[in-house]
């Protein structure tokens, strides 16, 4: 069975039956949302097949699929390894909670609203499934136009504003990776992923294809200093449209460096691995501070993913384990406690309708559970042990440690800055007495928000104690790919800036 | 058997949460009515926050009676303390099969937590004499706080919140002091921090006790970059984090040299001196000590068992768990016996201006945790663990006396209102006055008859003369000034609480009573502590038995002959501690009971002095000055300028600008357009996918 073409398309299934709904009353409204749940769902429980299916010992492509019917110059190849099927699975796992935490705070344009978030998930999948550079191209600027209608229609006050910068500044980026593709058709003669990584690109031309290839993911992570379009998409983003983006569209950026950066173009990813570091740890603690002072909490939130992001990327280009390991680790992490933070904003703003930090406080007088939510979020935020947050951050800066200490000293500095923000910010929305008129009638979490946010917190906390399920499957991928990079180093008789174990003498 | 002692807590704080949680859903007042309660809170707080710095303390608490207790509050009080005797009785049992029994040290493996490449670590338990002896600490005390709080906080409407957090401390406190590795000793590490926090700002409505409360969790952090830095020195050293390992590898690493920062450095020396900034962090030693006064926002109970008795030393046992690594750098040691030394002499001098009796307190529990790290600096671990596990008893037994007298007193925590409460509260009197001779360090110098402070302080003092680094002779001369200090606050304390003629309003003192018997059970298992825990133990901590007990879990190298030195110091060495002891006391028996009007007179007489003590050396000052500001400035210059006026000004916005021109009619977006546009993209989509699956052809 074709599993995951089934779980790619599965949604525009549900797409098709939305479309067949032409009444515009109340009841038909609610088919709508509840064929949007249903297709998410049934996606999500198709994608367990591919878990099932998977073994984690195979580092190499699984459950692949391959149409040979295209003459073209690119083909239809599909198929996950240890690095790809954390996120697909994320991303079927987190659909069906965008469209609950969507279902009352939505209510103009909802047909729409659930054909652009399913068409949004094929895309998203695919993304994370596609063996073919082309196909991966496709999908992955494909996923451009629904978020940007989703911000730009279903969005906040300057939302109009907020959808140009995201698709100027995602477009820049995909406009020289397009070019990337096509010098590299030429030079090899296939989009096949699986025999581009083995094709040594000669050293010049990696490091203009690295930088193409860096434009379009520096600016997906983001990556500072092309990071500003975030907080304003976040803020100006319904929800579910900030949830996806933090939790499954930032990832393709650390995706993406490691799918093609690292094993396609290995000499210029060793070469310039201290150019990463340098926006690395300047992304960390530069953001950090920003976070510091924010007044909103979407954006407060927003910055501090920046911040996260620069720990996947510092981990990636340690070219060793924990760094891989970490980088994927705290991708997967950020999915989850991202989407719930920005699940969190969203309970309170469907409430009071502001997003300004100074209009709330004293909140867990009247909602407790929500309070302990929060707490245990902002938790994972700071990367406290025992949630998944702390492993991600642990095992990239100890893999950091090793390559260079003024790296990993300066990002270690975000252990205390997120400390500082994070709980600045709980402080100010929860704790505190309850003063403001307008909070005396808030109501703590429904059974439909519990039920959103509770696998939310079992998982995070899961996770931070028993990670191994995590770690184990993306190990046996990740170690072929550090040795085929480090190979390919030494082949190049190169001495590596990231070598490993400079340290002791 | 240890997995009990470690997970019974965390039962105990998991059914008291779902009590806490369930409860709160419960009673969450409805949006209409129910606010009167609010208003009436607000009015004390704003009459509260008049009051001056040292004024402000657990006023909520009785003014929360006005609202009902949460639901299962007598389950939650009495499933956690319950559980936690269980888990005490099992620590003694366990103290005395490990060290006073054949035991080799044990690894108990529960479950692989992280594997990552080199890196493996697993959740397991290290169980040797110095596990049981951190054991006995936590679980004793933590034990008899839960009592005491069932007393101390009956009138409080969230106590299944307050002790599922007592809970979710312990287990994280035992999950410290058992680990087999160090990131699970981060785990605890971090673990008993967020505990602190949560317990910090319990009465979350003051502000002044979420900000204590934000402060000890970021100050703390600071540490724990160290702490974590040190983690990866050790990985990258050792090539593993697990203790045994490194223990059996230090022979190999002794000598190299790690490249850090900007330089070449002995290896264990930089790890020790990182891993030292930890500790300085958890307990509160100089510089990093700013957060643990203002801990004091928390109920007493709490400032009782975290922030005097078992969190605080963290520390020290984080460092004696350590000594096969310390012991090898001898710069590490000079630098933690510096510390130390300047911890308890500060400390020592900030308390004795404190009017609030809860900040004596916690600058006495600073100061005597310098003494401690003096003990392990100079090389003699055994006297610091044995200064630890005395000055648990004691100090918690102070604490805990002074939360019977805030009860007894109306929740008055100013000593200038105090006075003459001796007659009123005779059993908390009494208590309170055997852990002021204890902690003063009561005894016949030359034997080993005293009160428990007695031998563990001049332990440490004597071991300070005898020792060998650079510094141990500065910190002798540091250490007996402040015992003389330790005493005069000490007694100041009791002099002014319970003597001479009453300061408080006459219906508060005419009202004042002796706490009920869960109170006082604590306050009698505890003193009977303060007056024996040295006796009894001397021998087996740093006496002849020495060696038999600890069995190796502390190390002291070849060279190292501390244990044997510090007997033979000279008389004069080891009465000094007990002169200045009682120059001390003999000071402020003159100041508070002969001549009340004289300590006046020399602050007015030294105003400089006064303030800069009173103002605990303008850390707080300096430190908002020199970080809190500039952080918050520079966050604002990033963000402003940093992102507004350069990166979007040449970037996005100068294209976006002109974009939004041609875009703004194209905002009908908003007017039905909308269909067309997610209809052509499923049709680009499908589309492509057509042409990708049919255009090829075979």
């Amino acid at each position: 069975m074709p599993l995951l073409t089934l779980t790619t398309f599965l949604p525009l299934a549900g797409v098709l039956f939305i479309l067949m709904i032409r009444a515009q009353d109340e009841a038909a409204i609610l088919n709508i949302r509840r064929v949007a749940l249903i297709t998410t769902v049934a996606t999500f429980l198709v994608s367990i097949g591919i878990w099932t299916g998977f073994d984690p010992k195979n580092p190499g492509f699984q459950l692949t699929e391959t149409a040979g019917w295209s003459g073209g110059f690119f083909a239809y190849r599909m198929g996950v390894d240890g690095i790809s099927i954390l996120f697909v699975l994320l991303t079927t796992f987190l659909m069906p909670f965008c469209i609950l935490a969507s279902w009352e705070s939505v209510q103009v344009r909802v047909k729409e609203y659930m054909i652009a978030f399913l068409v949004l998930e094929t895309l998203m999948i695919g993304v994370f499934c596609a063996t073919d550079l082309v196909l991966f191209y496709v999908f992955f600027e494909g996923g451009l136009i629904p978020m940007f209608l989703i911000i730009g229609i279903w969005g906040g006050q300057r939302r109009v504003y907020a959808s140009y910068k995201f698709f100027l500044y995602t477009l820049a980026g995909s406009v020289l990776m397009m070019l990337a593709i096509m010098a590299m058709y030429w030079e090899s003669g296939t989009t096949d992923i699986t025999e581009l990584v083995n094709h040594p690109f000669p050293a010049t031309m990696q490091w203009w294809l690295w930088f193409a290839f860096f434009a379009s993911f520096a600016v997906k992570m983001p990556m500072w200093p092309v990071h500003t379009w975030l907080p304003d998409a976040h803020v100006e983003a319904p929800t579910a449209g900030s949830v996806l983006l933090a939790a499954i569209l930032l990832k393709m950026g650390g995706y993406g460096f490691l799918r093609f950066s690292l094993p396609m173009f290995p000499l210029a990813s060793a070469d310039l691995a201290p150019f990463i570091f340098t926006l690395s740890v300047v992304a960390i603690v530069y953001t950090s501070l920003v976070a510091l002072v924010q007044e909103d909490m979407k954006k407060l939130i927003a910055y501090s993913s920046v911040a996260h992001m620069g720990y996947v990327t510092m981990g990636i280009f340690t070219l060793n384990t924990q760094g891989l390991q970490g980088a994927v680790f705290q991708m997967f992490s950020h999915g989850l406690v991202s989407g719930a933070l920005f699940l969190c904003v969203g309970v309170v703003y469907d409430r009071l309708h502001t997003r300004e930090i100074a209009a709330y406080g004293g909140l867990v007088n009247r909602m407790p559970a929500y309070a302990t939510v929060f707490m245990v979020m902002t938790m994972a935020n700071v990367g406290l042990p025992g949630t998944s947050g702390f492993i991600g951050e642990f095992l990239t800066l100890s893999a950091a440690f090793q390559v260079n200490t003024w790296v990993a000293a300066f990002a270690a500095l975000g252990v205390i800055l997120s400390a500082a923000y994070a709980l600045w910010l709980f402080r100010r929305v929860v704790w505190g007495a309850l003063t403001k008129a307008n909070l005396k009638a808030m109501m703590d979490l429904s059974p439909r928000e519990i039920g959103i946010l509770a696998p939310l917190v079992v998982l995070v906390i899961l996770f931070g104690v028993y990670p191994l399920p995590i770690l184990d499957a993306t190990a046996a991928s990740l170690e072929a790919l550090l040795r085929s990079v480090h190979a390919a180093i030494d082949a190049a008789g190169q001495t590596a800036s990231s070598g490993p174990l400079p340290l002791i003498r | 058997m240890y997995s009990l002692i470690v997970f019974l807590p965390l039962i105990g704080f998991l059914v008291a949460g779902a009590v806490a949680l369930f409860g709160a859903a419960a009673t969450v007042p409805a949006p209409e009515g129910g606010h009167d309660a609010h208003g009436h809170h607000d009015d004390h707080h704003a009459a509260h926050a008049e009051h001056d710095d040292h004024a402000h303390g657990d006023h909520d608490d009785h003014h929360h009676a006005v609202e009902p207790a949460a639901p299962g509050s007598r389950v939650a009080e009495l499933v956690t303390t319950g559980l936690l005797f269980v888990s005490a009785i099992l620590s003694w049992v366990a103290f005395i099969s490990v060290g006073f029994g054949e035991h080799e040290t044990q690894s108990i493996k529960v479950l692989t937590w992280i594997t990552s490449g080199a890196m493996q670590i697993d959740w397991a338990f290290r169980v040797d004499t110095l596990t049981v002896v951190m054991l006995v600490v936590v679980n004793t005390v933590s034990s008899l706080v839960h009592l005491y709080s069932i007393g101390y906080m009956a009138e409080d409407p969230d106590r299944p919140r307050f002790f599922a957090y007592l809970s979710l401390f312990t287990f994280a406190m035992l999950m410290l002091v058992t680990a087999d590795n160090l990131v699970q000793m981060f785990f605890g590490w971090e673990g008993v921090g967020l505990a602190s926090y949560l317990l910090i700002g319990f009465w979350y409505k003051k502000p002044s006790a979420s900000a204590a409360a934000i402060k000890a969790f970021v100050v703390n952090r600071v540490g724990d970059f160290g702490f974590m830095l040190g983690i990866f020195g050790i990985f990258v050293m050792f090539g593993t984090i697990s203790l045994t390992d490194i223990f059996a590898n230090v022979a190999t690493v002794e000598g190299k040299t790690l490249h850090f920062l900007w330089g070449d450095w002995d290896a264990i020396t930089v790890i020790c001196l990182l891993l030292f900034m930890g500790a300085c962090g958890k307990s509160a030693q100089f510089l990093l000590h700013t957060w643990l006064p203002d801990a004091m926002e928390g109920p007493t109970p709490v400032s009782a068992l975290i922030h005097a008795a078992t969190m605080v030393t963290a520390g020290v046992f984080m460092v004696a768990r350590l000594s096969p690594l310390f012991d090898l750098s001898p710069t590490a040691l000079t630098v933690v016996t510096l510390v130390g030394a300047v911890t308890a002499f500060f400390a020592a001098t900030v308390g004795l201006v404190q009017n609030d009796i809860k900040r004596v307190i916690a600058y006495s529990t600073c100061s005597q945790l310098g003494y401690m790290f003096v003990a392990l600096g100079v090389g003699a671990y055994g006297a610091g663990v044995f200064h630890l596990f005395t000055h648990a008893f004691f100090k918690a037994l102070l604490f805990l006396g002074a939360g019977s007298v805030i009860m007894a007193s109306h929740h008055e925590q100013d000593m200038r209102s105090m006075g003459g409460l001796r007659n009123k509260i005779p059993l908390t009197f009494w208590a309170m006055t055997l852990g002021t001779l204890a902690i003063t360090g009561v005894g016949i110098p030359g034997t080993e008859i005293g009160f428990a402070g007695f031998l563990s302080k001049d332990a440490i003092i004597e071991s300070a003369f005898a020792g060998h680094n650079p510094m141990s002779g500065f910190a002798a001369v540091l250490l007996v000034i402040a015992a003389g200090f330790t005493s005069f606050y000490s007694w100041r304390l009791v002099f002014l609480t319970f003597f001479g003629a009453s300061r408080a309003p006459k219906d508060v003192y005419d009202h004042a009573k002796e706490s009920p018997l869960v109170v006082l059970i604590p306050l009698g298992v505890l003193s009977l502590g303060a007056v024996l825990a040295g006796m009894v133990f001397y021998g087996h901590y740093v006496g002849e038995e020495q060696a038999e007990f600890w069995k190796g879990s502390l190390f002291y190298g070849p060279e190292n002959h501390i244990l044997h030195a510090m007997h033979e110091v000279s008389f004069l060495v080891k009465v000094s501690p007990f002169l200045a002891m009682l120059v001390g006391l003999a000071v402020a028996y003159w100041f508070y009971i002969v001549n009340p009007a004289l300590p006046k007179k020399l602050a007015a007489a030294l105003p400089g002095l006064y303030k800069f003590l009173l103002n605990k050396w303008y850390f707080d000052e300096l430190y908002d000055l020199i970080f809190v500001r500039p952080a918050f400035a520079i966050g604002r210059l990033f963000w402003k300028t940093g992102d507004g006026a350069i990166i979007d000004g040449l970037g996005p916005n100068g294209v976006a600008a002109r974009v939004q021109d041609v875009t703004a009619r194209v905002v009908r977006l908003q007017t039905g357009y909308v269909y067309h546009y997610a209809f052509a993209m499923v049709i680009g989509v499908a589309a492509l996918i057509t042409w990708a699956m049919f255009a090829g052809g075979q």
